[in-house]
């Protein structure tokens, strides 16, 4: 399993490579710079030629991006252009907003999501399983900025029981349960599609192992139904639910860019936003590699859980047949 | 009582004989799909509300009693009535006519881009799972770092760079839905190369371009078609994020996402209908989709 591990460890760097070209690429290939965007409209071209020196924006592309990779390396991201702060200190103070939201949402989106997802599989074919898969289809399919204004009519406007909007309380305590109250909303509109998404999702497998074989067996032999549900069916169906889980947190951080800008959360994606808007090169490359990041380990984590999960694939030497 | 001796006649016309249980004998493929199909209610309702939807937005013109773009600010905000059955948006445009309109833009959009990006798709895993070997790798890792990409990062980057348009949405979205269809495609063809009928044309001497086009690729349109009908419901839903942060179709044109964008700002007075209408058709039809979707390849595959 070591090996295997260092393979995928091994693919994970070029790869994170790759993404930071791509992005390169793109931010400074396209039409527009920071320095007009900034002192456009009442700066002589001379002068934004001497800004642009200043940034380093008059190199050659590819010098750009070597440059901009010997300072990431030596973990020094620039600095953004509207404030001159250093990129890695406006990301850093971003990050734990996110993380918090992201996760939240994460353990919600599990919890809920798979677990009704295995007692749909269980009441299979019944009234309960019917309704279930259309509410995981409504969920589903449901716009989250949508959803997110509708429950800060309902519950910030109309009800007042929730805050609507930022992490904690501006005139009053910082204490836990405030925290907890502007946590609320955001984490469970962030979590909805994902809950629609893992409850169709985990029906599918729970309904494919249920029908083996073996599980008839063990029944047919005395086991309590219960126990080959916990101990035989849900483990074993719960190897390529692993696989959709990897993919549910870069799904989650693409997600936290709209509801942090509906709920004014202060983290990464409401950063990214208008960092966008004001064309901040500098924090737009951190954000998008730190993102990329992220989501490379969370697929790199989803391998691993995989290949523990799998004794096939560790000892098969790649041919996942999951018959 | 004749025997059979196992070989149908193959002629097109098929005499319609009774049978003893007095179900309908099925000759052609494309029956079994349909009577599977129609059997499950939620994926012909989400059939039927599709085509509603398309039909109110091919016919918005005729249908819209206002002008979307018409600015009364006498009737600013005003609440569902008579006369506006949806009531009207901060500027007093009708909010019906913008939702009938706005439909076009964002399933026009959600179309256009998945056949963009089911187009990409199909090519790129095609020629993946065909060629096999060093194209294959190269195609594949490059889909791998596609999908490592935080893509909604980068369409907001690129949509914010860009003077927006509904051919840049398009565009993007287009050029970053195609993975999965990709993935798809080239599992199918390294599958399918392998099996009886492809080794039989390639020994009887097929072209190559003839082997993919009219042996394999037909085998695989049922995937595609799925792909295809899912990946327009994330279009439509992607579409309308963009346009919500602003970053979508330009803000003159209505569309379901634009219009919940002017929403945000109406909800604190009160005015939910502005931001609730919209945002209920994108849920229909992203649902009514995913419903007719998930009919089909329940139909396609049990």
């Amino acid at each position: 399993m070591g090996s295997y591990i260092l393979r995928r460890l091994l693919l994970a760097f070029p790869l994170l490579l790759a993404v930071t070209i791509v992005c390169f690429a793109i931010l400074h290939l396209t039409p527009g710079d920071p320095v007009t965007f900034l002192y456009g409209t009442d700066a002589t071209p001379a002068e934004l030629a001497r800004a642009r020196a200043m940034w380093g924006l008059d190199d050659p592309i590819h010098i750009q991006y070597l440059k901009w990779l010997w300072n990431f390396m030596h973990g020094n991201l620039g600095r953004s252009y509207v404030d001159g702060r250093p990129v890695l200190d406006i990301i850093m103070e971003r990050v734990p907003a996110t993380l918090t939201l992201t996760l939240t949402a994460f353990v919600l989106a599990l919890v809920v999501g798979v677990g009704l997802g295995v007692l749909s599989a269980m009441r299979s074919l019944s009234l309960v399983d019917y309704l279930a898969n259309l509410l995981a289809t409504t969920l589903y399919s449901t716009p989250s900025f949508w959803l997110a204004l509708l429950l800060i009519m309902l519950f910030a406007v109309q009800l007042k029981w929730l805050p609507s909007s930022g992490m904690i309380s501006v005139d009053g305590p910082s204490s836990l349960g405030d925290r907890l109250a502007h946590l609320v909303l955001p984490a469970f509109v962030l979590a909805f599609r994902e809950i629609g998404r893992l409850i169709r999702f985990t029906r599918a497998s729970m309904l494919d192992v249920l029908r083996q074989d073996y599980l008839r067996t063990a029944v047919a032999k005395g086991l309590p139904a219960s126990r080959m549900i916990l101990r035989h069916a849900f483990p074993n169906a719960l190897i390529p639910i692993i696989t959709v889980v990897g993919l549910t947190l870069p799904t989650l951080l693409a997600g936290s860019i709209v509801v942090e800008s509906v709920f004014s959360w202060p983290g990464m994606g409401m950063l990214a936003w208008d960092a966008a808007k004001a064309r901040n090169y500098g924090i737009l490359m951190g954000d998008i590699v730190l993102v990329g990041a992220l989501v490379i380990i969370g697929n790199l984590i989803a391998d691993v859980a995989y290949s523990v999960a799998d004794p096939r694939i560790r000892y098969g030497k790649g041919e996942a047949s999951a018959a | 009582m004749t025997v059979n001796a196992g070989i149908e006649p193959r002629s097109a016309v098929i005499p319609a004989l009774p049978t003893l249980s007095g179900k309908p004998v099925i000759r052609r493929r494309h029956q079994r799909i349909w009577l599977h199909f129609r059997h499950n209610r939620l994926a012909v309702a989400g059939g039927i509300l599709l085509l509603l939807i398309s039909a109110l937005a091919i016919f918005a013109p005729t249908l819209a009693p206002y002008d979307p773009a018409y600015i009364d600010l006498g009737k600013a905000s005003s609440a569902p009535s008579w006369q506006h059955w949806l009531g009207t948006d901060r500027m007093g445009r009708d909010i019906l006519s913008r939702i009938l309109f706005g439909g076009r833009v964002s399933l026009g959009v959600g179309f256009a881009a998945m056949i963009l990006g089911t187009t990409i798709g199909v090519v790129f895993g095609a020629a993946a799972g065909y060629a096999r070997g060093a194209i294959d790798g190269i195609l594949m890792r490059f889909t791998d770092m596609m999908l490592a990409l935080p893509t909604f990062f980068l369409l907001i980057t690129v949509q914010a760079i860009f003077v927006p348009s509904v051919l840049n949405v398009i565009l993007v979205i287009g050029l970053t839905s195609w993975m999965g269809v990709a993935r798809i495609v080239r599992g199918q063809f390294l599958t399918l190369k392998h099996r009886d009928f492809v080794i039989a044309a390639r020994a009887t001497g097929c072209s190559k371009r003839r082997i993919v086009f009219s042996h394999i690729l037909p085998n695989v349109t049922s995937q595609i078609l799925v792909s295809f009908t899912l990946g327009v419901a994330n279009a439509v839903l992607v579409e309308s994020a963009l346009s919500f942060l602003g970053l979508g179709v330009p803000v003159y044109q209505a569309s379901w996402g634009n219009m919940l964008m002017d929403g945000q700002m109406s909800i604190l007075t009160g005015a939910w209908w502005v931001a609730f209408f919209p945002g209920l058709m994108i849920l229909l039809t992203a649902e009514a989709i995913n419903l007719f979707g998930d009919g089909l390849e329940d139909a396609l595959y049990r």
